[in-house]
């Protein structure tokens, strides 16, 4: 069974140091919610509080109902998956996987068939009778995974899973995950700093910065519709590219005039960032682009919001399916994906073309997306 | 495996290096020797008989090797007015350094266990606290100790002093065990709480095996001090009580009869031989345990 959580007005403090600065959340039973942010932005503690490792310094806590400020993580029908995997050195992995059941005094046969149809899961059954010093990072994962999974709890919490993996083992496991989510329907809590497993995993991502979260949505309103530009740069990488102008009207066109641009460029906002309101002449704003909306003139199917410009290439940085373009708009970076065909050299002039229906414009003073 | 592991330094080659190398060897067997040299004649002389001692260098080997000198020492020899040898002593020893030693240990992982991985108000100034006690000398507390021993009725016994070590030995298996468990992950702790363990089932059955190295070091340091320990022996227990340390103390300095150096040496050994047991039993995890506690404290 699944469990949800509310978090009410919760806040932490560490002696005069605020992490948690008053979050209100309600998790759905079932859901995999996806705690993301910048080191000490306070999601690990986050985690901690729902877990109970820590004591919360106002507000509440509820999994599935019941107000758990007063309970201690042993009665709140959790399970942790730690990111240094946290194995008992000195058992075994049977012994590591059955430790949580042996002190609720569950019987031995069923430890045994539960121990036997999640070791089979995981596929780690040939390894029960060895030591986690005698594992590799992967099968550790696995084991910490299954001593969390073998209890059945009703709520799981990752902090940071997969970050002590090498790149490959982290994308079988971030599958592997999924299926097992997929498959066992329990309430997810799961911490990462990673934005990419954010959006490949979560159901919902809650984007964390500074003890408050800045947006609580599903991953594609997360990417396509940031709150603001904090939640906009973190999640995409290479990340959004931001360019301080300022609006002007023109023949009842909104364009954005680029800060000491000596390039003459002007980006017509004539999509769906052109309808906003407030947009008043002379307003400071930043224009996001996200670097696939900007590809070679010609390079894509021609559509409505299409705007041309050149400008001279920079770096060029091939990726394998795309290569990015690094070049100047006053004075500052920005970032092209374009074909590995569009071939183009360091120093010469590139024409992009830019998808204007898919750009976003923030207030420059308050970071809110207009 | 032991000897592959100098294959991989790179060495200065030339006369002036091997010249080096040799003074170098030079003075490490000088060492050696001045080290040895006191053993060897201990040795030497408790195997020899009384006439030879008196007739003969104490360099020279033994003529006739003889263990009655041995014998004597363990099982006849006059401490004060009781001739049974040391041995009842020994054993005396052995009643309070094993309890003593022990009840220190497992109190000393408890302490630095509660210290690191269950945090509270103060725990810092507490365990600043027990450090001090590691720097008080001895003499200052045997008066108030003494007065103690007497209200607790056990001024004399070896209970009592197995609870004077216990208390003196607290200050140092703490620190121990404090600076073993600061490097041991508090992810293990956190996911034993989450597993439903208690303080004692996380103490017992995760943190405790884990911390073998940190063990090992404690015993050694333990059994070494309670053993050799005269100062707590000579003050706070009487006649049959007295460990081996005092006992062997009236043996050597007795003031009548014939002095038998034969005697004194073996029984000086024999005085000395466990805590060597225990460094050659456990002394690789004593390195090792000592490394490892400096790199992570």
């Amino acid at each position: 069974m699944a469990s949800g959580i509310r978090l009410e007005n919760l806040r932490k403090s560490f002696g005069a140091t605020d992490v948690i600065k008053g979050i209100d959340m309600a998790i759905e039973p079932g859901e995999f919610v996806v705690l993301v942010g910048p080191s000490g932005c306070g999601k690990s503690t986050l985690l901690n509080l729902i877990a109970g490792l820590e004591t919360v310094t106002s507000g509440n806590v509820l999994i599935g109902g019941r107000n758990v400020n007063k309970v201690p993580p042993r009665d709140r029908d959790i399970a942790m998956v730690f990111q240094s995997y946290a194995l008992y050195p000195t058992r075994t992995v049977r012994a590591n996987i059955t430790f949580g059941m042996e002190t609720r005094r569950v019987p031995k046969d069923a430890q045994e068939s539960a121990l036997a149809e999640f070791a089979k899961l995981l596929q780690i059954d040939h390894l029960l009778d060895r030591k986690p010093g005698q594992l590799s990072g992967g099968q550790r994962q696995r084991v910490a995974m299954g001593r969390a999974l073998v209890r059945q709890p009703a709520v799981f919490l990752f902090d940071e899973p997969l970050s002590n993996l090498d790149a490959k083992l982290r994308i079988e496991m971030r599958t592997e995950i999924k299926k097992l989510h997929q498959r066992l329907g329990k309430t997810v809590v799961y911490v990462t700093h990673d934005q990419i497993e954010a959006m490949t995993l979560a159901t919902r991502i809650a984007v964390m910065d500074n003890g408050h979260i800045r947006q609580f949505a599903d991953p594609a309103t997360i990417y396509e519709n940031p709150v603001d530009l904090f939640v906009a740069g973190f999640m995409g990488s290479p990340p959004m590219n931001m360019i301080p102008g300022r609006l002007f009207h023109e023949n009842g066109q909104v364009f954005v005039l680029p800060r000491s641009a000596r390039e003459r460029i002007r980006f017509p906002l004539d999509g769906p960032a052109g309808q906003g309101e407030g947009l008043a002449d002379g307003r400071e704003v930043m224009l996001g682009l996200r670097p696939e909306t900007i590809f070679a003139a010609g390079a894509k199917l021609p559509g409505p919001h299409r705007f041309l410009f050149e400008a001279p290439v920079e770096v060029v940085e091939p990726t394998g399916p795309d290569t990015m373009l690094v070049f100047q708009i006053g004075g500052q970076d920005l970032i092209a994906r374009v074909r590995p065909e569009d071939t183009a050299t360091p120093g010469a002039t590139f024409r992009f073309e830019v998808d204007m229906g898919k750009a976003k414009l923030f207030d420059a003073g308050t970071g809110m997306a207009l | 495996m032991r000897a592959r592991r100098t294959d991989g330094i790179v060495r200065p080659s030339g006369p002036g290096a091997i010249a080096l190398r040799v003074l170098l060897f030079t003075l490490l067997g000088l060492f050696c020797l001045y080290y040895l040299f006191p053993l060897f004649v201990m040795v030497s002389t408790s195997l020899k008989s009384l006439a030879e001692i008196r007739e003969g260098s104490f360099l020279a080997l033994p003529r006739a090797i003889s263990f009655e000198a041995w014998a004597k020492a363990w099982g006849s020899a006059c401490v004060g007015v009781r001739c049974d040898g040391l041995q009842p002593y020994f054993v005396n020893s052995v009643m309070m350094a094993v309890p003593a030693v022990l009840l220190s240990t497992l109190l000393g992982a408890l302490n630095g266990y509660a210290l690191t991985k269950w945090r509270f108000r103060g725990a810092d100034i507490i365990f600043a606290l027990m450090l001090f006690g590691a720097f008080i000398p001895f003499q200052v507390v045997l008066l108030p100790m003494a007065r103690t021993l007497g209200e607790l009725g056990l001024a004399g016994t070896v209970p009592g002093l197995i609870l004077v070590h216990t208390v003196y030995g607290l200050a140092f298996t703490t620190l121990f065990f404090r600076n073993f468990f600061i490097g041991v992950s508090d992810g293990i702790v956190n996911a034993a709480k989450v597993d439903g363990a208690g303080f004692f089932g996380i103490f017992f059955r995760i943190v405790l095996p884990m911390s073998l190295p940190a063990i090992v070091v404690t015993v050694i340091w333990q059994f070494t001090q309670i053993w050799n320990d005269f100062l707590f022996g000579v003050s706070f227990t009487v006649g049959d009580s007295n460990p081996v340390t005092v006992a062997l103390n009236n043996v050597v300095n007795t003031s009548t009869g014939v002095k038998e150096y034969n005697v004194d040496m073996a029984a000086a050994i024999i005085a000395g031989l466990p805590t060597l047991l225990v460094y050659v039993v456990a002394g690789a995890y004593f390195v090792r345990g000592l490394s490892a506690g400096a790199i992570k404290g």
